[in-house]
């Protein structure tokens, strides 16, 4: 009975579960699925500034969505001790060139190369974990919304605005992944 | 999006309707996250590896995936609307839009979090996931992250929207 849970999910059944989420929130309570506004709801709750923009009621704003992403925490924690553990089964000419660029530990769910305690004091390191965590908190704030908030909510309530995030988001990914990637690990 | 009083929608999350939730809805809330950490996770999408294979175009399958949760969230979308259903809360459903204004926080906005989201291999909700996951060190690329909202929420005022 857990063998469809343990095999790779094909698209065709992700993608519409990760779809549903929008109607679901919508029903229970009229909410837009996004996770990015709890970046904002967190500094707003965390650090008290006299900034514009995080002062508001992040509680009624927000609280349902930072229970959300507390959730998808505990989900990540769940799913991850359940069943087999098993490396992502990328195509051979992704791991070809991956292997151009240094990456050679192809286990885990991310690479040891660069996602390590001990990577972090690398350059490659430092530039996957802490700029880019950086630039998705700016570039979400910025945008006002990440992939959830505008490539499915936006794009599925056919908006504009989310459309021009959305060509974006793979302009600046195909930038960071042919020119900083290969220029960090050193093999550009 | 000039003005930065109004915290009606920071366009990822929150929607009209800005009333205190109760609790057993909050419980909701909680197991849907949970359900979607457990999505994020088993269908692999918070991998960094599945990122790079999207970005290098070497599979269909997160074009798939992504091409597919739009679609169904899109006739979702419809049937809602064709239906007249209200929310569980016994209100109307509306979906708030976005201004357009100039469109340029969109197209900047946007490119920056496209490199975040390439280099971290995770947007927002995976980041968290993978935390969930064993991979503690995200919890600094969360930290980061929200020094980054923060940095934009102190720029906000100089910069062209």
């Amino acid at each position: 009975m857990m063998t469809w849970f343990n095999a790779e999910w094909p698209w065709y059944v992700a993608g519409p579960l990760i779809g549903l989420f929008v109607p679901a929130l919508l029903l229970v309570g009229n909410k837009t699925f996004g996770i990015s506004g709890n970046l904002r709801h967190l500094c707003s709750a965390i650090l008290p500034s006299r900034l514009e923009f995080f002062r508001y009621d992040w509680k009624s704003t927000g609280l349902w969505n930072l229970v959300f992403l507390a959730g998808v925490l505990v989900g990540g924690f769940l799913a991850s001790h359940s069943g087999s553990p098993h490396a992502i089964n990328i195509s051979p000419a992704t791991v070809t060139t991956l292997r151009q660029i240094g990456i050679h530990d192809f286990s885990g769910v991310v690479p040891r190369e660069l996602f390590t305690w001990n990577a972090l004091l690398t350059l490659r390191g430092f530039v996957s974990i802490v700029v880019g965590g950086f630039l998705v908190g700016f570039g979400a704030a910025y945008a006002a919304g990440c992939t959830s908030g505008h490539a499915i909510s936006g794009l599925a309530n056919f908006e504009l605005p989310s459309l021009i995030a959305v060509f974006g988001f793979f302009a600046g990914g195909l930038a960071a992944t042919y020119l900083i990637l290969p220029f960090v690990t050193g093999h550009l | 999006m000039t003005d930065a009083s109004v915290p009606d929608f920071d366009g990822c999350g929150s929607s009209g309707a800005d009333q205190r939730i109760r609790p057993a809805f909050l419980l909701v809330y909680l197991l849907l996250g949970v359900a979607f950490g457990v999505v994020l996770t088993r269908s692999e999408v918070l991998s960094w590896f599945r990122i790079q294979e999207m970005f290098h175009f070497q599979s269909f399958r997160m074009y798939g995936i992504i091409g597919s949760a739009i679609a169904t969230a899109a006739a979702s979308i419809a049937l809602i609307k064709a239906s007249g259903l209200n929310s569980a809360d016994g209100k109307p459903i509306v979906i708030p839009r976005r201004p357009l204004g100039s469109g340029i926080q969109y197209a900047v906005g946007g490119t920056i979090f496209g490199m975040g989201w390439a280099l971290t291999g995770a947007c927002p909700g995976p980041l968290f996931a993978l935390i969930g996951n064993g991979v503690s060190v995200m919890t600094v690329a969360v930290l980061s992250a929200l020094a980054g909202t923060w940095a934009y929420g102190w720029l906000r005022p100089r910069l062209p929207h």
